[in-house]
């Protein structure tokens, strides 16, 4: 075989990036990331660690400043689903959170808020330094199935099916209230990420990503690839996105003829704004459909 | 590739994705309900908070978020971790560590957001949260003719929940021995009798209602009781059962015993 399809000298993925905008800019969504995610989780950690009690509760269910409750919808669909009808607190706790997503974007949850999404991407970090490539990935359509086999087996059981296993509640729970073997659930998360199914957790059977996801339709925030003319190719924003398939339809034009990433699987994590050396992508809203 | 052909394997690699997609996760469903099914069984130790719903209604409302364990000033209820016998994340107390110190106000009822524990809950004292059992009477220095009473004493409804009853001691034959006896109208199963048992292993403990109380059947009525309320007895007076060995007389009541007795037919033997 003559053509070369990789590059003749591997070079770590941002490096353009890096060397052309500078490390702060490379890496200033990850860390706007970064700190939104640590420092919700330091608003539920304040009370049990300094007394402070702004935030009470965890993921699930929460109660904020003493008056503000927000509840987990998913978790809310699965008590209705077992046959309990949650007080009228739970319920506009769950509306608030709802609404919220519906109208910013469903997915923000996965990568600005949720926990486990730092021991995913931590896992395809490791992966990528140490070079593993492929795995046995489950089709990208398991999550959604398992959404509604979870709802299927709360009504069968009566009981909220999912927490039983969530690693999202389980790691949120053993972070803010002391974990027990939760650390071993979320270590076979890492696991099942690093060596067997690359992004396999996040990306494919995750229920709760599939459930926000689904509240994604409507998403304000959206990524663009507004300048896609100036895209060089380098493949690196699918290398580093949670979900490359989101990328192709408006950074190359295919089935649509804006540059907004409006697949409600995309996270809007910024990730591809980061990693591109060329500017191409920029966090807007979905009312943008310019290009330049 | 002919067109047709071209989008027929593409419907088959489609049906194909979906149905290992829909394959694979009713495999995870039918593992999380069988494990579901499994996990709810809650040790007879482990005690839910007051209000709580029955087990089956308590797991298909609380959402395990905690919110009543932030409430209890006492650090009484705590929750679940994973590989602890209890469904992991739902709140309990053990009352030989911490029991349960039935605050006026109900914090950790009020805290919840679901349901799962009742805001009609209003009276802690109606609370029902086990019942407790004097369970190896054994070893109880009450039921061996001391006078410990430590359980007696500590209970937050002395004399209504937990009394002292008088019995003989054939023991020693001239004492008395002073038994707690547990009533279940009035004990909420806080558990302070089975915190403060001096023996090294309590012997009186707060179960589950379920596990602690028989039940009566349905038809059952209690003479006594019935007469009371009736005014007279239900069954008429009380029927004369025949004396063994006299088929001729009706049993003789009470004093008539003695000069029955003396009238025994002359071909009666024992």
């Amino acid at each position: 075989m003559n053509k070369v399809i990789a590059p003749a000298v591997a070079r770590p993925l941002g490096a353009e990036a890096i060397a052309d905008k500078g490390w702060w800019l490379a890496h200033k969504w990850l860390l706007l990331r970064r700190g939104s995610q640590f420092g919700l989780l330091a608003l539920f950690l304040l009370g049990p660690l300094a007394g402070v009690w702004i935030v009470k509760g965890n993921l699930a269910s929460s109660l904020t400043l003493g008056a503000l409750p927000l509840t987990d919808p998913l978790i809310f669909a699965q008590s209705l689903a077992a046959g309990h009808l949650p007080y009228r607190s739970a319920l506009i706790g769950a509306a608030i959170v709802l609404a919220f997503y519906l109208a910013v974007g469903g997915r923000l949850y996965c990568s600005w808020v949720c926990p486990v999404n730092l021991v995913t991407d931590a896992a395809a970090a490791l992966r990528r330094r140490l070079g593993l490539k492929g795995g046995r990935v489950p089709p990208e359509a398991t999550r959604r199935w398992l959404l509604a086999v979870v709802l299927v087996v709360s009504a069968l059981t009566g009981t909220i099916a999912w927490e039983w296993v969530n690693p999202v509640t389980m790691l949120h729970r053993a972070l803010v209230f002391g974990g027990g073997l939760a650390w071993g659930v979320v270590a076979a998360v890492f696991v099942y990420d690093l060596l067997v199914a690359p992004r396999g957790w996040c990306g494919h059977l995750c229920p709760v990503g599939a459930f926000y996801a689904l509240l994604g339709r409507t998403a304000i925030v959206r990524v663009s690839a507004n300048k896609r003319r100036a895209c060089d190719d380098c493949m690196d924003c699918f290398a580093v996105c949670p979900e490359p398939q989101v990328i192709r339809p408006a950074l190359k034009g295919e089935g649509q003829t804006h540059p907004l990433i409006l697949a409600p699987a995309c996270t809007s994590c910024g990730r591809c704004i980061d990693i591109c050396s060329k500017d191409v992508f920029a966090m807007t809203t979905r009312f943008n459909r310019s290009e330049s | 590739m002919r067109p047709n052909a071209r989008t027929a394997f593409d419907r088959r690699r489609f049906l194909q994705t979906a149905a290992g997609a829909a394959g694979g996760a009713c495999v995870l469903g039918l593992g999380l309900g069988l494990y579901a099914r499994q996990a709810r069984a809650l040790p007879a130790t482990a005690l839910r908070p007051p209000g709580a719903l029955t087990e089956a209604d308590f797991l298909a409302s609380c959402v395990r978020c905690g919110l009543c364990v932030r409430d209890c000033p006492f650090g009484t209820l705590k929750l679940a971790t994973p590989g602890d016998t209890v469904a992991s994340g739902t709140p309990y107390f053990e009352a030989r560590k911490v029991p349960c110190e039935m605050c006026d106000n109900i914090p950790c009822v009020k805290a919840c957001p679901t349901g799962a524990l009742d805001h009609g809950l209003s009276d802690i004292s109606k609370a029902q949260m086990g019942l407790a059992v004097l369970i190896d009477q054994e070893h109880c220095l009450n039921f061996l003719g001391l006078r410990c009473d430590v359980c007696y004493r500590v209970c937050p409804a002395i004399d209504k929940a937990i009394t002292l009853e008088t019995r003989h001691n054939p023991r020693s034959d001239r004492h008395a021995m002073l038994l707690p006896t547990v009533h279940s109208d009035a004990c909420t199963g806080c558990g302070k009798c089975e915190k403060s048992c001096v023996l090294p292993e309590a012997a009186i403990k707060v179960l589950p209602r379920k596990l602690a109380q028989g039940a009566p059947a349905a038809h059952y009525r209690k003479g006594w009781e019935e007469r009371e309320k009736a005014g007279h007895s239900l069954i008429g007076e009380q029927l004369k059962l025949p004396v063994r060995g006299r088929d001729d007389a009706a049993a003789p009541v009470s004093s008539a015993d003695t000069a029955a007795g003396q009238s025994l037919p002359a071909g009666w033997s024992p």
